[in-house]
C-alpha cells in the first residue's frame, strides 16, 4: 500500500503499523512526534496503530528556531 | 555592615530573592543570592533569567559555544517536519542539549493560526516530552507580529489542555492581562518585531505590563546589543528571550557573554532602584566653603 509521509509518497505492506514505518526509517523513538491524518499518535500506541492505504503520516522533530 | 532590603517595593507580585538568611552575611555573599535567584514559572525554577533561542546559528558547534557563554537553562527549538532526504536532525540538536543540561523549550514557529499552534504543540509535547511551550501566532511573514485574537483563543485552548503557555505578544498591556486572564503562565512582549535588533520600542508599555502582572515578564524579541537586554531587566521583566542578537552577532559566544552579564546586571540595577531623573545637576560633592 501507498501512504504519503511528510508530503513524499512511501510504499509499505498491507497493514503495517506506525511502528514499523518508525523501525523502516531507522528514527529514534525519542524527540520525534507522528501525527496520522492530522491526529497526533502518541509513542506508546505505535505498536497498535495500523495504517490505512492512503495515509497522511507527518512525522516532525525538534529544529533549531525561535 | 546593616542588613539591607535586596527587594523593590513595587515588585512584590513575583517571587522575589529571599531576604538575606543572615545580616551579617558580607554583601558581596549577599549580593551573589540575589543575583542568582532563579526565574519562577508555573512553580518550577529556571536557574538562569536569559532564555535563549536556537535560530539563526551558523551551526551547531557555534550554537553549542553560545549556549554555554550564555549560561541558559532554558533554550527554544521549533517542530519542523523530519527531512526525508537529510534525516533527522533532531536527536543531534536534543542531544547537546540534553549533554548541556539546558532544558528545551518548543515553540510554535511559524503557526498562522490558533489551530496549527495547537496541533503544533500538541505534537511538541509528544515529541519531546514537555507540557511547556512558547506560544507563537504570527500574522504576517512582513512583521511577523502575533495576531492577537488567534493568539488568545490558542493559549485558551493549550491552557485548557494541560500546558503550561509562555506567549509571544505584542507589547500591549491589555492583550497581556487577557493572556494572563486565560491562564497563561507568564506572558513575552516583543521589544521591537522579531529579528530586528531595535531594542526595546516603547519601554513605557513594558512597564505597565510589568506594574500589573500576576504572572514573570519575560522581554521576547526585539533585542539587538547587550544594553537593551539591560535595559528590560530596569525596566521590571523577570528575564529575557533573545535568539538573533547572539546568534547572527559577529561573535556569538561573546555575545552571548554581554547578555548573560547585562540580564544580571539589569536585574540587580533594577532591584536596587535607581535614582530618580533630574531636568537640572545636583552636585555630589559639598560646597566650597
Amino acid at each position: 500500500m501507498i501512504v504519503t509521509v511528510n508530503g513524499e509518497d512511501r510504499t509499505l505492506t498491507d497493514g503495517a503499523t506506525v511502528r514499523a514505518l518508525v523501525t523502516e526509517m531507522d528514527l529514534p523513538d525519542d524527540g520525534v512526534a507522528i501525527a496520522v491524518n492530522g491526529m497526533v499518535v502518541p509513542c506508546s500506541s505505535w505498536d497498535q496503530s495500523p495504517l490505512d492505504a492512503g495515509a497522511e503520516v507527518d512525522i516532525l522533530t525538534a529544529v533549531q528556531g525561535g | 555592615m546593616p542588613a539591607r532590603r535586596w527587594t523593590s517595593s513595587r515588585r512584590s507580585r513575583v517571587a522575589e530573592p529571599a531576604a538575606p538568611a543572615c545580616p551579617d552575611l558580607p554583601v558581596a555573599a549577599q549580593i551573589a543570592g540575589v543575583l542568582d535567584s532563579p526565574l519562577v514559572i508555573a512553580g518550577e525554577e529556571i536557574p538562569s533569567r536569559l532564555i535563549t533561542g536556537t535560530g539563526g546559528a551558523g551551526n551547531q558547534e557555534v550554537l553549542r559555544e553560545a549556549l554555554i557563554a550564555s549560561g541558559t537553562a532554558l533554550t527554544t527549538v521549533s517542530i519542523r517536519k523530519v527531512d526525508m532526504r537529510l534525516g533527522s536532525e533532531g536527536p543531534g540538536l536534543l542531544g547537546m542539549l540534553r549533554d548541556l543540561g539546558i532544558r528545551p523549550l518548543p515553540n510554535t514557529a511559524g503557526c498562522r493560526g490558533a489551530a496549527e499552534a495547537v496541533k503544533t504543540a500538541r505534537l511538541a509535547r509528544e515529541a519531546l516530552g514537555t507540557n511547556w511551550v512558547k506560544l507563537e501566532v504570527i500574522a504576517d511573514e512582513r512583521t511577523l507580529l502575533p495576531d492577537a485574537i488567534e493568539l488568545v483563543e490558542a493559549a485558551e485552548d493549550l491552557v485548557d489542555d494541560g500546558f503550561v503557555v509562555l506567549p509571544y505578544t505584542t507589547d500591549d498591556p491589555v492583550l497581556a492581562r487577557r493572556l494572563e486572564d486565560v491562564g497563561c503562565a507568564a506572558v513575552m512582549p516583543l521589544g521591537a518585531p522579531i529579528g530586528t535588533g531595535l531594542g526595546i520600542s516603547n519601554p513605557h508599555n513594558l512597564e505597565m505590563i510589568v506594574e500589573r502582572a500576576g504572572v514573570p515578564v519575560i522581554c521576547d524579541a526585539g533585542i539587538g546589543t547587550a544594553s537593551d537586554a539591560a535595559l528590560a531587566m530596569e525596566l521590571g521583566c523577570d528575564g529575557v528571550l533573545l535568539a538573533t542578537a547572539v546568534t547572527r552577532a559577529e561573535n556569538p559566544p561573546l555575545m552571548a557573554a554581554a547578555m548573560r552579564e547585562a540580564v544580571r546586571a539589569g536585574y540587580a540595577a533594577r532591584l536596587a532602584g535607581r535614582i530618580p531623573k533630574r531636568f537640572w545637576a545636583q552636585a555630589s560633592s559639598p560646597p566650597i566653603d
